[in-house]
């Protein structure tokens, strides 16, 4: 790129005013992606100004990358060119909000805490219990297309988001779907949106259905020898005609992880010694309900458990705990300087194998590693390497050739989802049919037809 | 039709995998809706090999293709509207897998929706989309639709429960969509695929989520004597953060048509009925059926009665599912609509519907899921009576205008299909529908399969669409 940052202020101040336009070098370290560095950051305050940034990058060649809070920029891979960062925090306005309709509309630079707090006044709330939950955005939420424990009971985004409003790279304010909890009107493109990272389209709004928020929260935690057991518990909960809000399984080596002081600062709170920390595999059930429910749900879980050791979560340890798992992503990527995570998709029956495997996988690498699961099937595995050098980026290496063998010899899917951004070669590629890979190409050339957004969710595959 | 393209089908299929002759193709000119259109064959492909091969003679003879699974229908979807193949999915109706463990199941698309709830009752396992035609529609037809049912407002539409797809594209290439695992790398390619109308490929063979049985259900019937009371009820019972498993809601004239049909119990002289059930543990249903029940009271129900056992509730729902049936019934012909708006404006919508009615001289029944806003007006005509069925049409569009201006959309469950491709601009700008149209292009870039679905082909809006002069007799949805 030879463009100056002059250049490329000019044309932005312009359309958002020069205060809403960031050239300083030491401002713009915070937008950085892994090696890249943008030339300069823009701060849009409506869709308007987003589709003219978009179609001025567009004519002037910009690589361009929407951000919120910053907080998931290492998730996947950097992007190759990275001129433009297109700061959403300002669009952050509450566009709509009907409680009695369970109906929501958004900016996407909304903290979701921020948004938690509105719809708590009304007892209401988004399933969206995700990981950097204290400073996330709705937009970088969805984006990213991360998940929440309590996927056990809602779904992911994909189940709750009724419409969007985007733009897309020609610079043309769309929308798909609406705001009625149930619609069939023309293609569901707003589904495409979720986790392509801002590489199809800018999110200027989104909807959502609310839910009423769980009143009671409950936990329960049992103790196992191996992931195997663990899983069979988790069986017996899907056999049985209880619906817990969230089963999260949490490994041997986890407990110490989410116990220690890094992880208290990340997601604060009083974590009863014995409620996590346990040198076992453990599952925490959440669950809410009336008195008589809450019962029904401890006496059946203890049940379930048998002889296991187990402990019942208050209303306070319960929440603590639950964060802490859904922080979990962060408490690891700190926990490390060369933190690699992994998620494995399986088929929930097949947990225990796949953990069991992945236990000794790790013990042979050599590098302290932790792991959690979401109880339908969604494993994170993290290794934490003592130092980002590159024998320990051998290791790693082989580490999740294994890992993803073991996953995928059993029909599961695999991704490595962060890891330092130097190591991202070593790694393998994207497991996915070439058709497939293609009609994303050409979605991919639809929505951006001049590749004015620079993330590439397929750029191990290229 | 190009003789050597039926000779081709024939050596394919055998004679038997082949429809051609007039009066067997008059069967397939229609759905469930008022539509009708004729196609110029119909094939029974046996397996995903035998849809390639449909479509790739589809495409050297450059012929239209639409893929049909019970035509159950309701907005023309799986008629062939410009003519050419239609490729029915009735012998393609094998459960190829179920897979208890993982609560999955994988089927060919012609499985009929209830069957498989059947074949998997007994592992206390159901598949949840239950659309009011689920005994004869099909699983490969709700994929296409993104079909709902009365207990969607709980456990969510179809787009929720499935998984994965192996779908055939116009080109002859055979995808596989998502994965039975939760999460696929890369764009939601299913999320979009799902609710297609069949207009991106046909998909061959479907892994869908199971849902577990729950442990206690109630249901409830609460009788009124003024609509506004019911559908404040619904508005009630939203607000106060109560999720019926369903919550559906007849008036005084559905009521007496279904009555006289289904026998199941419902009041003659009510202004309206809630059928509104609860499940999960029997602690939940208990206390939910209680509070529903107060709810109920306090907006002036008449009574509210509890489904003794499950012989009753089935009566009830029997009597709900069979509302369209019933209408049939009683006049030559019918039209639904699908209209949604958010449920809050339920009460002065029916209000707009009434008044729509006595404008146009026609009668209109309401039967709709109250928990979601999604209503379907019955607009009874004559379909020897031409000037009666545009009147029809003009009303029915105008309760869509209504939805729309409510905040709310123009189809909820039955599709956009021929019926209302040219509403879309009601809803959607020239860039939405630009980018529809260009993603459609993605899967099916020769517009091969399933023409003239969805998006409108001109830009004009709203003016009166002729309808062919024969309009379809009321079918038994």
């Amino acid at each position: 790129m030879s463009m100056a940052a002059p250049g490329i202020s000019s044309g932005l101040a312009e359309i958002v005013g020069s205060a809403n336009v960031i050239v300083d070098p030491a401002q713009l370290a915070a937008y950085r992606i892994g090696p890249c560095v943008p030339k300069a950051a823009v701060r849009p305050g409506t869709n308007r100004e987003v589709a003219e940034i978009v179609r001025l990058s567009a004519a002037e060649k910009f690589a361009l990358v929407p951000v919120g809070a910053r907080t998931k920029l290492r998730l996947n891979v950097p992007p190759r060119r990275y001129d433009l960062a297109l700061d959403m925090t300002r669009l952050d306005r509450i566009v709509a909000y009907d409680p009695d309709d369970l109906t929501l509309s958004v900016e996407p630079g909304i903290q979701l805490q921020k948004l938690a707090d509105v719809l708590a006044k009304h007892g209401q709330f988004i399933p969206l219990a995700v990981p950097f939950l204290g400073n996330a955005t709705v937009g970088g939420t969805i984006a990213s297309g991360v998940d929440s424990p309590l996927r056990q009971f809602f779904g992911t985004a994909r189940d709750y988001t009724l419409g969007m409003e985007f733009v897309t790279g020609d610079g043309q304010i769309v929308k798909s779907g609406g705001r009625v909890v149930k619609n069939v009107s023309g293609f569901d493109l707003h589904k495409l949106m979720i986790g392509s990272l801002g590489s199809l389209g800018v999110l200027t709004k989104i909807n959502f259905r609310t839910f009423p928020a769980p009143r009671e929260l409950r936990g329960f935690v049992a103790y196992f020898d191996s992931a195997q057991s663990a899983v069979e518990f988790r069986q017996n909960v899907a056999k049985s005609p209880l619906k817990p809000l969230a089963l999260e399984m949490l490994s041997s080596r986890g407990a110490e992880l989410l116990s220690s002081d890094r992880a208290e600062q990340i997601e604060p709170g009083q974590l009863r010694a014995y409620a996590l920390a346990s040198r076992r595999w453990a599952i925490l059930v959440s669950y809410t309900g009336t008195e008589e429910v809450l019962k029904r749900y401890e006496h059946g879980l203890r049940q379930m458990a048998g002889t296991t050791d187990s402990v019942s979560l208050g209303k306070g340890a319960a929440a603590v705990a639950l964060g802490r798992l859904r922080e979990f992503i962060p408490i690891a990527l700190e926990s490390s300087p060369a933190t690699v995570i992994v998620k494995a998709s399986v088929f929930p029956a097949r947990m225990g194998e796949i953990l069991g495997e992945a236990e000794s996988i790790a013990a042979e690498s050599g590098a302290r590693w932790a792991a959690i699961a979401h109880g339908v099937g969604a494993i994170y595995f993290a290794l934490l390497p003592e130092a980002r050098d590159e024998e320990n980026g051998a290791r790693a290496a082989r580490a999740v050739a294994n890992l993803r063998d073991a996953c995928i010899r059993r029909g599961g899917n695999f991704s490595v989802a962060w890891c330092p951004a130097e190591w991202r070669g070593l790694f393998p590629k994207l497991q996915m049919g070439s058709t497939e890979l293609q009609l994303m190409r050409k979605l991919k050339s639809v929505f951006d037809p001049s590749g004015v957004f620079a993330s590439n969710p397929f750029a191990g595959d290229e | 039709m190009d003789s050597r393209l039926l000779h081709d089908l024939k050596k394919l299929l055998g004679a038997e995998g082949v429809l051609h002759r007039t009066e067997d193709l008059l069967l397939y000119e229609y759905d469930g809706s008022v539509e009708v259109a004729r196609p110029d064959c119909v094939v029974f492909p046996r397996n995903t090999a035998d849809v390639v091969e449909i479509v790739k003679l589809a495409n050297r003879h450059r012929v239209p293709l639409v893929g049909r699974g019970a035509g159950t229908g309701l907005s023309g979807g799986a008629l062939a509207r410009e003519g050419g193949i239609i490729t029915s999915f009735a012998r393609m109706n094998r459960i190829l897998e179920v897979d208890a463990e993982n609560q999955r199941a994988r089927v060919q698309p012609g499985v009929v929706n209830a069957d498989l709830s059947l074949a998997v009752a007994h592992l206390g396992l159901h598949f949840a989309p239950d659309p009011s035609s689920q005994k004869a529609c099909t699983i490969g037809g709700n994929v296409s639709e993104n079909s709902g049912g009365p207990h969607t407002l709980a456990y969510g539409v179809t787009t929720n429960h499935v998984l994965a797809l192996e779908a055939v594209l116009p080109g002859g290439e055979v995808v596989h969509l998502g994965s039975p695992v939760v999460d696929s790398p890369g764009y939601d390619l299913l999320g979009v695929f799902v609710g297609s109308e069949g207009t991106f490929g046909l998909a061959t063979e479907i892994t869908v989520r199971l849902t577990r049985l729950p442990e206690a259900v109630k249901t409830l019937l609460a009788i009124y004597d003024s609509i506004d009371d019911a559908t404040e009820t619904v508005a009630e019972i939203t607000a106060r953060g109560i999720t019926p498993a369903a919550c559906e809601m007849m008036d005084g004239w559905t009521i007496r048509a279904v009555e006289d049909y289904a026998h199941a119990g419902f009041p003659l002289d009510a202004a309206a009925i809630l059928l509104i059930e609860v499940d999960g543990l029997s602690e939940v249903v208990e206390a939910e059926a209680e509070a529903v029940a107060d709810v109920c009271k306090q907006h002036h129900a008449r009574s509210v009665r509890v489904a003794r056992d499950a012989a009753e509730r089935d009566l009830l729902w029997k009597g709900r599912k069979n509302a369209f049936g019933a209408a049939g019934r009683i006049s030559p012909s019918y039209y639904t609509q699908d209209g949604v708006i958010p449920r809050t404006k339920l009460p002065a919508t029916l209000r707009r519907v009434g008044e729509i009615g006595r404008k146009y001289n026609l009668a209109i029944g309401n039967v709709f899921h109250a928990g979601d806003g999604n209503l379907h007006p019955i607009i009874l005509f004559d379909e020897r009576n031409q000037q009666q069925f545009q009147d029809a049409v003009r009303a029915a569009d105008e309760i869509i205008e209504c939805c729309i201006e409510f905040g709310g959309s123009i189809t909820g469950e039955h599709g956009v299909g021929m019926e209302k491709d040219r509403l879309m601009p009601l809803l959607f700008s020239e860039a939405d529908l630009d980018l529809m149209k260009r993603v459609r292009g993605v899967f099916n870039p020769d517009g091969l399969l399933n023409p003239g679905k969805i998006l409108p082909n001109s830009k004009g809006c709203g003016e009166i669409y002729v309808r062919p002069q024969r309009p379809a007799a009321a079918p038994s949805a």
